[in-house]
């Protein structure tokens, strides 16, 4: 071990540990999170994670909403992946009803949750470089987010908080010319990234800020309860659109990557990868899309029957799942909600186990929170 | 699928190399062309479904559409309507004495759109509504009727809306 002091020093020199407070205004923990650090030298021995500087009582809110109003809060759950967001609870309300949604009208859900998984994958991608000191790769992922962010403009009618679907199918079909557009975006996308990532996969002072940091093992990651592509980058092969299929996922081929050692630079080569698959899977919709209704069969004042229900879906962080209970009135009497970032914290220990303090943005950066989901 | 790890050649080890590969890449994006608008000066023009500030309608006949329903004010799901009914002579009946949006709580959802049955409230492009004071930002009735007005691509028309 590095940190252990030489036997003639112990009873030589004192040394103490030291706390160290890590927020809740640091720049690197991408919003309002305090880590309390118990240091030896510059070494991590513990974390303390201090979480709920953002929390804005999200589930207490939706009960007393009906169900069709319910929907915009959870779009400032995880608000860089709104839309996915959306999908997990009206996804979880239609499973309530049981209702049929139309097969176009899941092709569509698709395809914009996918083009959310790039957007937030870009955003983090830049934020995650400039974490570590890798400056220009912000506008660049910024850049080709704000392509998407028009193309839900234009299809959404909003930029950032898209209250994306209604309880049953999808609002409108896409706009004139949307196709199109996006499939330029598409085309353009892949040889976008082979760019972006000649800046950092090769880069030597990249891999070395980043591999062999924040490590942690299959075993840990599970018992953790991690998902996402934190708990792929340790190479466990789960993934919900994979493993739970929801949605029309089952008529996609495509893979999922997987790391193998867990560490920084394995989970940020998987989420690099994912963005690829995204664009294969968009562009497997776009082609094989199908004719046929918007929206299925639902009440325009929905009373849910008494019932009990889970749905989940792989959000950009991870598996996002929203579990509802319903006393069978026109509001839900209790919306619990699995959000990936909150439990992808609690790895945070153990990643940052014997660390150097100034690799804790390095790995804050790698597992990707955003603190309006963790607080709630 | 398990992701590669690509393994570094010896000049790639060396510094200089990845220095000069990322100045290379900024390099080639002086000369391309630029994405930022320049706001105040240049203007963004919102595709034609964008969900700016809600305003009133004003039918064919000058009158305002609304019939002071109340329903936009029940789905609002941040409440930031609120109506006072009135009654006219005129064969519809009922109008709105009052009517207040708070701009200030609007989450632009577009709900109030889409269950009014007279399509009398309609999201426009407007999207810069900042003040200073938070008063300012509680809408009344002539305002959002004048708003409404203002829109010349609604002139003359008498359905405007594209309805989910």
């Amino acid at each position: 071990m590095q940190n252990e002091k030489p036997s003639h020093l112990k009873e030589l020199v004192e040394t103490r540990e030291f706390e160290l407070n890590m927020g809740p205004q640091h720049p690197a923990t991408h919003g309002v999170y305090r880590a309390i650090l118990t240091l030896d030298g510059e070494r991590i021995q513990k974390l303390n994670s201090v979480v709920g500087y953002l929390h804005r009582g999200i589930e207490k809110w939706a009960e007393y909403r009906t169900w069709q109003q319910a929907t915009p809060i959870f779009d400032r759950l995880d608000y860089l992946s709104a839309v996915i967001n959306c999908h997990g609870y009206v996804g979880a309300v239609e499973k309530l009803l049981q209702v049929e949604i139309p097969k176009k009208a899941e092709y569509m859900r698709v395809i914009c949750d996918e083009l959310q998984r790039i957007a937030s994958h870009l955003l983090w991608f830049g934020t995650h470089a400039l974490d570590i000191g890798a400056m220009s790769v912000l506008f660049y992922g910024v850049r080709e987010r704000e392509a998407i962010i028009d193309l839900f403009e234009a299809h959404f009618g909003q930029r950032l908080l898209y209250n994306a679907y209604p309880i049953g199918g999808v609002r409108l079909d896409f706009p004139k010319g949307w196709i199109q557009a996006c499939r330029k975006f598409l085309n353009t996308f892949n040889s976008r990234i082979d760019e972006y990532e000649a800046l950092l996969t090769e880069n030597r002072i990249w891999k070395q800020r980043t591999i062999g940091v924040g490590v942690i093992s299959k075993e840990d990651a599970i018992a953790y309860g991690l998902s996402g592509p934190t708990l792929r980058g340790s190479g466990v092969y789960f993934d919900v659109r994979k493993s739970i299929p929801y949605s029309a996922y089952p008529d996609f081929d495509f893979e999922i990557p997987l790391g193998k050692n867990g560490d920084v630079y394995d989970r940020y080569l998987c989420r690099i990868r994912e963005m690829r698959q995204s664009v294969r899977i968009i562009n497997q919709a776009l082609d094989g899309m199908p004719e046929g209704e918007l929206k299925g069969k639902v009440p325009k004042i929905i009373r849910s029957p008494q019932g009990e229900v889970y749905f989940t879906v792989e959000g950009s962080k991870g598996q996002l799942g929203f579990y509802i209970v319903s006393d069978g009135k026109d509001k839900p009497f209790r919306v619990h909600i699995k959000s990936p970032s909150f439990i992808n914290l609690q790895g945070l220990d153990v990643m940052s186990k014997n660390q150097l303090i100034a690799d804790m943005v390095a790995i804050i950066g790698s597992i990707d929170i955003v603190l309006g989901e963790v607080d709630r | 699928m398990i992701v590669k790890r690509p393994v570094l050649k010896w000049w790639e080890r060396l510094y200089l190399p990845v220095v000069e590969d990322g100045l290379l890449t900024t390099f080639r994006h002086l000369f391309k062309k630029k994405v930022t608008v320049q706001y105040p000066e240049e203007r963004w023009v919102p595709p034609e479904g964008f969900r700016g500030a809600p305003v009133l309608l004003t039918g064919l006949d000058g009158r305002e559409k609304c019939t002071s329903c109340k329903l936009c004010m029940f789905i609002c799901p941040p409440q930031a309507i609120r109506i006072v009914a009135g009654e006219t002579e005129h064969p519809i009946e009922k109008y709105p004495q009052e009517f207040y949006i708070d701009y200030g709580l609007c989450i632009f959802c577009g709900y109030c759109q889409e269950v009014c049955p007279c399509e009398a409230i309609w999201l426009k492009h407007e999207f810069e509504l900042a003040d200073f004071d938070r008063t300012n930002l509680i809408f009344g009735k002539d305002k959002l009727l004048q708003m409404g007005r203002q829109e010349p691509y609604l002139k003359g028309k008498e359905k405007p809306l594209k309805k989910g």
